[in-house]
């Protein structure tokens, strides 16, 4: 099915290429306006849409997709989980938070959980080295964590219980 | 000398950030408004003048750079702000951007006047989504003030700033990977020259410089460039004012400090960061940023010919006054000045590992050297750390760090030479346990 954006969606798009002195420079944020339209990832019609909304070939914009971590080719859970790994953060204890993060929710770091609920990552430096350890769920990030105040974070990302409305 | 200030982050523990009332009330909006009464080289001259080595971690005069934007003429000129914090270590940029936004802002306004450019974007990295929330609720004040849009402060000199968002990749920190991002390309690193000033952003002169600049120049425009430059300890190396400090690790209080330029290392960990965590042993501290090679508590400060160094010669590398030159002659970098402290509990090892895991993953992969290299240094450490390494594989890894360095169209390669050559030459018996005894003698952990 052709991917397509809401018409209040259509009006960000307006704005975003009206920012820059030429179409292509809108790729990169139409890919994230796109990502968050489609479920946050980025799927061969959504590459389809952005080329002819920017006059791009679509192998351009694979390219681009393929070179960015956080445009996903997959598909991810509802909530994204990503656990910075670099030395800071391994100076105070990430790698507990990870093994934490894995036992919790039953998953590899690049997993999915099987309800589809959370992808478990991990990231590199995401400029937190002073409130470390640190992770990031969604939009948001979480700071010089312990190991309770994880379990309460990985608490409220279950999802909600099936006939809930 | 240990010399706090508050210019750049009044807001220290403000998490909701600066309002504009509050900002302008403390003369914020005032440096810009001074500067469009001012000619336009007047201002480049006046940044020149306050020495505002480049934060981003290059330490290039940011007066000095503006000076190669060529005369206004057809071509748009473009102002690229670099937010795209993510050097290992480094947590400054976004501080600004979400407690002070404004300082920012106004450093913008200041920056396209002063190379004649009437756009400006800044290039924030994804992830931070608070920094971009408050930086456009700052543009937006500040256009409802008349700060910015058609007429700033009056003038017939339109300014507009944009936020722009990056997607994930350590490499778009690099200027010219930065610009490629920009257009909406990959962020693959440009062959230099042309250099940015002259074909930049969509091919016209632009001025690339990281947030911490640019919100300096504000600070410059303030209390006028020399006086600013002769707050900083190290006015004599052309190193002028004050700047963000960072601190993490196996510290005590682990966080971003301000304070003139020509603190000392040691003021930086023990007096600000409270000293090592459990009051251990330190043995070990990256100065500023990952990229920069690991300093040794016991190295000695041995810079001759130079009389400014006389006053340091002799003296423990802690007790030298952090600046871009200082540093640059003892052998390491001053980057971003962020410092990242290994105690005694941290496998020196496990630490050089980490970091080359990093390089591995944010190589761009466009350089044969830096793409191969950077795979090549994770497998011979990922073999080490197993114990299953010999002892010509250990001088085989610095002999491909040593063939990255230089042989790449960008800095990304140097970066992950520089830390892994000085990660074993300080650090050898370590590496060598490993071979010989599967790191029996060693911690073989990170974390305390």
């Amino acid at each position: 099915m052709a991917f397509s954006l809401t018409s209040e969606q259509s009006a960000e798009l307006e704005q975003i290429v009206a920012r820059y002195p030429v179409k292509q420079a809108a790729c990169i944020p139409l890919l994230h306006l796109c990502q968050r339209a489609n479920g946050n990832w980025i799927s061969d019609e959504v590459i389809l849409f952005v080329a002819e909304q920017l006059n791009l070939s679509p192998s351009h914009v694979t390219g681009v997709v393929s070179f960015y971590s956080l445009l996903n080719e997959k598909p991810p859970g509802k909530h994204q989980v990503w656990v910075c790994r670099t030395l800071s953060c391994a100076l105070r204890g990430s790698e507990a938070i990870l093994k934490h993060c894995e036992k919790r929710l039953g998953i590899k770091s690049g997993e999915t959980t099987s309800d589809g609920n959370v992808t478990l990552r991990t990231a590199e430096c995401l400029a937190s080295c002073g409130s470390a350890p640190m992770l990031q769920i969604d939009e948001k990030y979480h700071e010089n964590l312990t190991v309770e105040r994880l379990d309460t974070l990985l608490e409220s990302l279950r999802s909600e219980p099936k006939g809930t409305p | 000398m240990l010399n706090r200030t508050d210019l750049i982050i009044k807001s220290q523990d403000r998490t909701d950030g600066q309002s504009i009332s509050e900002y302008i009330a403390a003369g914020g909006y005032g440096a810009a408004e001074k500067a469009f009464s001012m000619p336009r080289e007047a201002v480049v001259n006046e940044v020149k003048a306050a020495h505002i080595r480049g934060r981003g971690g290059a330490g290039f005069d940011c007066g000095i750079k503006w000076g190669f934007m060529p005369q206004p003429g057809a071509r748009p000129h473009y102002l690229v702000v670099n937010a795209d914090e993510g050097e290992p270590g480094t947590f400054k940029d976004r501080k600004i951007m979400e407690q002070n936004p404004h300082l920012l802002i106004e450093g913008c306004i200041i920056g396209c006047y002063a190379i004649g450019a009437h756009a400006c974007y800044i290039y924030v990295r994804h992830e931070l989504h608070l920094a971009k929330e408050r930086l456009w609720t700052a543009i937006e004040q500040a256009k409802d003030k008349g700060y910015l849009g058609k007429h700033p402060f009056g003038k017939s000199y339109p300014v507009d700033i944009w936020v722009h968002t990056g997607a994930g990749a350590y490499i778009c920190g690099e200027e010219t990977a930065l610009l490629n991002s920009l257009e909406g390309k990959r962020g693959e690193p440009r062959l230099k020259p042309p250099f940015p000033a002259q074909a930049g952003a969509f091919d016209c002169p632009t001025s690339v410089n990281n947030v911490e600049t640019v919100a300096a120049v504000t600070l410059a425009l303030r209390s006028g460039g020399d006086a600013f430059s002769r707050m900083s300890l190290l006015h004599e190396f052309n190193d002028g004012g004050v700047r963000l400090f960072g601190v993490s690790g196996h510290v005590k209080r682990p966080g971003i400090y301000e304070a003139a330029v020509g603190l000392t290392l040691r003021e930086l960990i023990y007096d600000l960061g409270g000293g090592i965590l459990d009051d251990r042993p330190m043995i070990g501290v990256i100065p500023g940023g990952s990229s920069c090679p690991i300093l040794l508590p016991s190295e000695i400060v041995d810079v001759p010919g130079d009389r400014r160094f006389e006053p340091f010669n002799g003296k423990s590398v802690l007790d030298l006054p952090m600046g871009v030159d200082t540093f640059r002659s003892i052998g390491t970098m001053l980057g971003t000045c962020c410092a990242i402290v290994l105690s005694d509990a941290a496998d020196p090892v496990l630490a050089c590992r980490n970091l080359m895991q990093f390089y591995k993953h944010e190589s761009c992969g466009q350089c044969t050297p830096c793409r191969e290299g950077c795979g090549w240094l994770d497998r011979l450490l990922e073999k080490i750390v197993a114990g299953t390494a010999t002892m010509n594989e250990l001088n085989l890894a610095s002999e491909v760090a040593s063939n990255i360095a230089g042989n790449t169209i960008c800095a990304f390669g140097d970066g992950a030479a520089g830390p892994m050559l000085a990660f074993v030459q300080k650090f050898r018996a370590s590496f060598e346990d490993y071979i010989q005894s599967g790191g029996s003698k060693q911690t073989r952990r990170l974390a305390l």
